[in-house]
């Protein structure tokens, strides 16, 4: 078991010693931990499945006494029983799960290719100011949402991209290209150059060389940086908030927000769009974290 | 930008070698798309608040406004509430950046031990690296709300006493509340990279350093962690550029309220902005706080961009 996990920190700590208590109560403290972390999250799950009337009381509900899925229904558009309140029968989900896919997906993959660009550039190239112009890039990501959305906002404006997701897109993509290109040059970095030399003598084009040798090689970067880009575009706030003014162009993040009315918020509609948002970001992340860490730990962030 | 090639570049060397004509500029042209959104995106619509900065624009009277010279910024240094706002966010990125570090160190070397599941733990540990920042907004919100939150809650029923502590509202309890929101959000990120070096690291030394009897501190002060620095720097720096912006927490939560009592800069400058319609004043603020987190970034990146292409060169 232990040797099939492979990882070399637990097989030398393990090696030839048996299990022992210490290793136990160890393990017992990172799940009390992990616990603590799951907990809001867990919160906010339950009180999505639970009927209305025990969300907001005192004392406290712990258990929901059944299961009541009214706020998904209502925001799936299925038909609901009467009298069920909700400020979600007026948000229009399909248009936000529409816009956040659309936007998130193109401009990671944007982010990827640019940003990627630019990595592979910063790790197998040697040219002047490459550290001033590698700093440069990593100004892009000290620039906050808030500062660059009140001009955004008006430029937007000027050029008819406001309200739109091409505005959103090209937003998202510059955000993300910093530290995709962070990313990228330390996992193209940690790859021998000798095996793209080989292949270029062999007769591959630098190009075939990079999509054919260096980019195979570099995937756990690509999921790492991937996931990164994904999770920004899918969560952010502050840009999305100003640029995006109806549901023509209104993503999840904004919408959450329409959940709160002048006197009543709608918690369970609220963290029932919220699970929603979460499925796939869950997915992704399952699929893709071991490739996260062991690249991450695989020599790309060394000095 | 132009983009001067070295002479010996060893791209181009390579490129001789195989007969590529196109090696002395194949890092423009690979470079140059990237550059190009960063610039139309980033740096062209923050030039023009840099200008606007100078002027007294505001969104209500867009059609007609002037400039004013330096007068924005004058108002801007008497304004104690900008300053005090800078004070707080610089004592949260500190406190939130070290917390999050220290907390994310012990998960990270209790992760890479774990033997059972490690996978599914990272994927619920990563859980708060996937909610927007806006629904944690609303989830600490609600936590702490003093009627009906889940602090005050747990406490009731623990102790069976209605008393009633109100988090967001009393002066440092806010400011603890946010950093609570803060830390729940970002320490999975550290743990991510920690863990990362902490799985890097060779065997051989602790194998050693196990043959000579070092405790286990010992091994961790001596051995783990002068070979993660790396690592380290480079979540710190990640995460004190991410603080420096801090905003949709602190937005959704208190809004900087009540009474700028938790007023963080960039809520400042929003509500001052969109709400307030003083766009040119929030534009000279901007500049003066994305100035310093520059001239900050530098100083941070520039340890970790120093060792980057040494060992190559």
């Amino acid at each position: 078991m232990n040797l099939a996990l492979g990882r070399r920190h637990t097989s030398f700590d393990r090696a030839g010693r048996r299990r022992r208590w210490s290793d136990t109560a160890r393990d017992i403290v990172l799940y009390i931990i992990i616990l603590i972390f799951f907990l809001p999250v867990l919160w906010v799950i339950l009180t999505s499945i639970r009927p209305n009337v025990e969300i907001n009381t005192r004392p406290p509900v712990w258990i929901p006494s059944y299961l009541d899925f009214d706020s998904y229904k209502i925001l799936l558009g299925m038909p609901t029983p009467e009298g069920a309140f909700a400020l979600g029968t007026q948000i229009p989900f399909g248009n936000y799960a529409r816009n956040s896919t659309i936007v998130s997906l193109v401009s990671t993959l944007l982010s990827l290719i640019l940003g990627g660009l630019a990595g592979y550039t910063f790790a197998r190239f040697r040219f002047r100011a490459k550290n001033t112009i590698f700093l440069s890039m990593m100004l892009g990501r000290a620039v906050p949402g808030v500062a660059l959305s009140l001009p955004l906002f008006i430029l937007f404006a000027r050029l008819g991209l406001s309200d739109k997701l091409l505005g959103l897109i090209a937003a998202y993509t510059a955000l993300n290209i910093p530290f995709t290109a962070w990313l990228m040059d330390s996992f193209f970095r940690a790859i021998p150059e000798e095996l793209s030399e080989a292949a270029i003598i062999d007769g591959c084009s630098r190009w075939g060389a990079l999509l054919r040798v260096d980019l195979p090689l570099a995937l756990p970067g690509v999921a790492a940086s991937g996931i990164f880009a994904f999770l920004t575009c899918w969560n952010e706030f502050a840009l999305a908030s100003v640029i995006t003014r109806t549901p023509a162009s209104r993503t999840f993040p904004p919408g959450l927000y329409e959940f709160t009315g002048s006197f009543v918020t709608d918690w369970r509609g609220m963290t029932a769009m919220s699970v929603m948002m979460l499925i796939p970001s869950v997915i992704f992340v399952a699929l893709v974290q071991r490739q996260l860490v062991e690249g991450l730990a695989s020599g790309a962030m060394k000095g | 930008m132009a983009i001067g090639i070295s002479a010996r570049a060893a791209g181009e060397v390579r490129a001789g070698q195989t007969g590529m004509a196109e090696g002395r500029w194949l890092p423009v042209v690979l470079l140059m798309p990237g550059i190009a959104v960063l610039l139309a995106v980033i740096a062209f619509p923050m030039l023009y608040s840099l200008y606007l900065s100078f002027t007294n624009y505001n969104l209500t009277t867009a059609r007609s406004f002037h400039f004013v010279g330096l007068a924005q910024y004058l108002t801007l240094i008497k304004d104690p509430i900008f300053w005090q706002a800078f004070g707080r966010t610089v004592l949260f990125m500190t406190l939130a950046v070290n917390l999050e570090f220290l907390i994310g160190l012990g998960i990270a070397q209790l992760m890479a031990k774990a033997i059972r599941g490690r996978g599914a733990l990272r994927t619920i540990m990563m859980m708060p690296m996937m909610f927007a920042p806006v629904l944690i907004g609303f989830m600490f919100k609600w936590v702490f709300n003093s009627e009906v939150g889940l602090v005050n809650n747990i406490l009731y029923t623990l102790t069976g006493t209605a008393h009633i502590i109100p988090w967001l509202i009393e002066v440092p309890l806010g400011f603890i509340s946010l950093l609570i929101a803060e830390i729940w959000m970002s320490t999975p990120f550290m743990v991510v990279i920690l863990e990362a070096g902490i799985l890097s690291l060779p065997t051989e030394p602790f194998e050693a350093a196990e043959v000579d009897g070092a405790s286990g501190w010992q091994k961790f002060r001596m051995l783990t962690l002068p070979m993660i620095m790396p690592f380290v720097y480079t979540a710190m720096a990640i995460r004190s550029l991410d603080l420096a912006r801090v905003y949709d927490v602190v937005r959704i939560m208190t809004d900087g309220g009540p009474g700028n009592r938790t007023e963080m800069i960039w809520t400042y400058v929003y509500r001052l902005s969109f709400t307030g319609h003083n766009y040119a004043l929030g534009s000279a603020m901007s500049y003066v706080t994305v100035i310093i987190s520059f001239l900050f970034t530098w100083y941070l990146f520039r340890n970790v961009i120093r060792s980057r292409w040494e060992g190559r060169e």
